[in-house]
């Protein structure tokens, strides 16, 4: 089975990209009506066209949702174990030589985060973690997995990749899911930006979530970091890599995102940032090529920009999240990994869902499915 | 509606063919005013949605079990296995014996598995459940899951949330014709028409969830395919005239015969 490099390297992404400045507001509109989005049709959406047709591309993109989600948006949270790592993304926090106090819960100090973040409601868990297997092991995650797995029905990892024995060990503690964004799809640029460690390795990250589905987890999450690469091949990469991953791994749930780099206390700034119309189209242009993929949206952005993005097609939201390691009993911004921009608690967010209409769901998963 | 007219699934009487799921709505308020306005007596609920930690704000708490038949389904599970499990733990929480068996390894199209569906059927039959099986709209599936001892068969009448209605239309003619246990139409239902035509061809019931939670309006929309459910019930019970081709009354072939 070949994997999604091989696939990728098949395409020449630029000269894709670059391609769609061709389309005019007929082949959109073409696009639009079709009833396959393939690639053609899905750089006619992203085409500059396209940008002068955006409140059309998000009524379809809206009609599409609704259709294929209802009226719902699944909530979660995320938990930060640890702000240690061995990497040197130029673009985190987090970054080995960002002078932060490191810090790494303890066992009883996961549950108690988890306790707090349960009682405000939620029913699934992202686990999130720096790179450092010293610190931070097979070992330490699967006890914090099952420590709160007894309580929370959905946990699942935002952490470094691991192989695809470990995923299986991850998955029998407990965990139903998978968060791996390839930062940018960019070579040249990926080089540049990860400098150092074992995230200098391309091609190891970027068979991660081929690796995660074979270890059998039901849901992978993929995405690129908007910000860093040109946004129109970043787009057209991850169109490919959805494409693959739904066709290869079939039995995998798969969720997209494309969180927008913020400046971090000793990151570099956004390389190529991303304004909020194209932004907008990048989410309606997926929920178009992509009826049934779920769509993540975190507190990186500001109310206003979630509010209006959930009537789009963003279908799973986070609320009232901390980005430092026992952020939500011991709050500390010095050790955040970004600051986040949505400040609501979760009772806020889900005051704002159903005053427009919308189910916030909390639980939609079952422990006994891992 | 005729009140001699009862569906019965596993010795049980129902009077309304409509039976509702629960997902996709925009509240659970809207969901139980909807289930009110179809006058359905069986609603299927996902046990991954279930959350008996959180009394009060659950789903289950606007489901008046007094008045609705629960029956608890399966959605989420890939295999037979995660199935079995599934239902053994609604069995344990009281929520019901009785299980809408859905094994979907594809959450993209969510079409069922035959063969985990007919494994996990086997398996909740010999403990003790009672099985209504979600199928694809396969005759010989249908008649295996019937002689394991499952309660009703729910093929598809086209994929969950697609609205397309009856495009599997020939085999479930095919399913309804050999049936012994009744037969649901399930999924893909999107207008009351389409309800009212699977009713027509003789379908014992149908189920509806998408077209519903996801109208402008929930409730009239209930309203409709409670309508819809009985005008096909009674078109189908009046003997409904076959479609002629050709007019009867000469008879150009025959007529030389005495
Ligand atoms: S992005 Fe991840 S791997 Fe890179 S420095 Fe930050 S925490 Fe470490």
């Amino acid at each position: 089975m070949n994997s999604f490099l091989e696939e990728l390297e098949k395409h020449d992404i630029k000269a894709l990209a670059g391609s769609a400045s061709a389309f005019s507001t007929a082949n959109v509109k073409a696009a639009l009506s079709s009833s396959h989005v393939g690639l053609r049709e899905f750089l006619c959406l992203l085409s500059p066209a396209a940008s002068d047709m955006l409140e059309t591309l998000a009524q379809r993109a809206r009609s599409i949702t609704l259709s294929r989600f209802g009226r719902v948006i699944q909530l979660y949270s995320p938990l930060y174990l640890s702000n240690y790592c061995l990497n040197n993304c130029l673009y985190c926090g987090f970054r080995k030589d960002n002078p932060m106090e490191r810090k790494i819960l303890p066992p009883d100090a996961i549950v108690k985060e988890a306790r707090f973040l349960f009682d405000q409601g939620f029913r699934s868990i992202l686990l999130v973690a720096g790179d450092d297997p010293e610190t931070c092991g097979l070992e330490y995650l699967r006890e914090a997995i099952s420590s709160i797995h007894e309580f929370l029905p959905s946990v699942s990892l935002e952490i470094g990749p691991q192989s695809q024995e470990n995923y299986i060990e991850l998955r029998k503690a407990g965990a139903e899911g998978v968060v791996i964004y390839q930062e940018t799809y960019n070579r040249e640029l990926y080089k540049r930006l990860h400098p150092e460690g074992k995230k200098r390795d391309y091609a190891w990250r970027l068979e991660t979530p081929e690796r995660v589905a074979l270890a059998g987890f039901h849901r992978v999450g993929i995405g690129a970091l908007l910000g860093l690469g040109n946004p129109m091949e970043e787009a057209v990469a991850l169109f490919l890599h959805t494409s693959f991953m739904l066709k290869r791994h079939w039995k995998t749930r798969l969720t997209i995102s494309f969180p927008r780099m913020r400046q971090a206390s000793g990151s570099i700034k956004p390389l190529n940032p991303v304004d909020d119309r194209a932004f907008a189209r990048i989410i309606c242009a997926f929920r178009i090529a992509f009826p049934d993929v779920g769509i993540v949206l975190s507190t990186r952005e500001e109310p206003r920009l979630r509010d209006g993005a959930v009537r789009l097609g963003v279908t799973h939201l986070s609320a009232g999240s901390r980005t430092e390691p026992g952020g939500y009993l011991d709050p500390d911004q010095r050790k955040e990994q970004f600051h986040v921009e949505d400040g609501r608690s979760p009772a806020e967010v889900v005051e704002m869902l159903v005053s427009n209409g919308y189910d916030p769901v909390w639980k939609d998963w079952e422990a006994v499915l891992v | 509606m005729n009140n001699n007219d009862p569906l019965i699934i596993a010795g049980k009487e129902f009077k309304s063919r409509l039976m509702m799921g629960t997902g996709k709505f925009p509240s659970h308020e809207t969901m139980a005013a909807a289930l009110e306005a179809s006058g359905c007596e069986i609603v299927t609920v996902a046990l991954r949605r279930v959350d008996l930690t959180a009394p009060g704000k659950d789903i289950l708490d606007f489901i008046d079990r007094k008045k609705y038949h629960l029956l608890p389904n399966t959605s989420g599970a890939r295999t037979a296995e995660e199935a079995v499990r599934l239902a053994r733990l609604a069995r344990a929480a009281g929520l019901s014996e009785w299980i809408k068996l859905e094994v979907i390894p594809d959450p993209r199209f969510l079409l069922p598995d035959p063969v985990g569906t007919l494994e996990a059927a086997k398996i909740l039959v010999d403990e003790g459940f009672v099985v209504l099986p979600y199928i694809n709209a396969d005759p010989v599936l249908a008649l295996k899951l019937a002689d394991i001892g499952t309660v009703t068969v729910m093929p598809l009448a086209a994929p969950i949330g697609t609205n397309r209605g009856l495009i599997t239309k020939g085999n479930l003619e095919i399913i309804i014709e050999q049936a012994r246990v009744p037969v649901v139409v399930d999924a893909g239902l999107g207008a009351p028409s389409h309800a009212a035509e699977a009713m027509e061809m003789g379908a014992a019931a149908t189920l509806v969830n998408t077209a519903i939670a996801v109208a402008e309006d929930p409730v009239e929309m209930a309203r409709a395919f409670k309508l819809g459910v009985e005008a096909g019930r009674k078109g189908r019970l009046s003997g409904l005239g076959s479609v002629r081709f050709e007019a009867e009354a000469s008879s150009p072939l025959t007529g030389f015969l005495r």
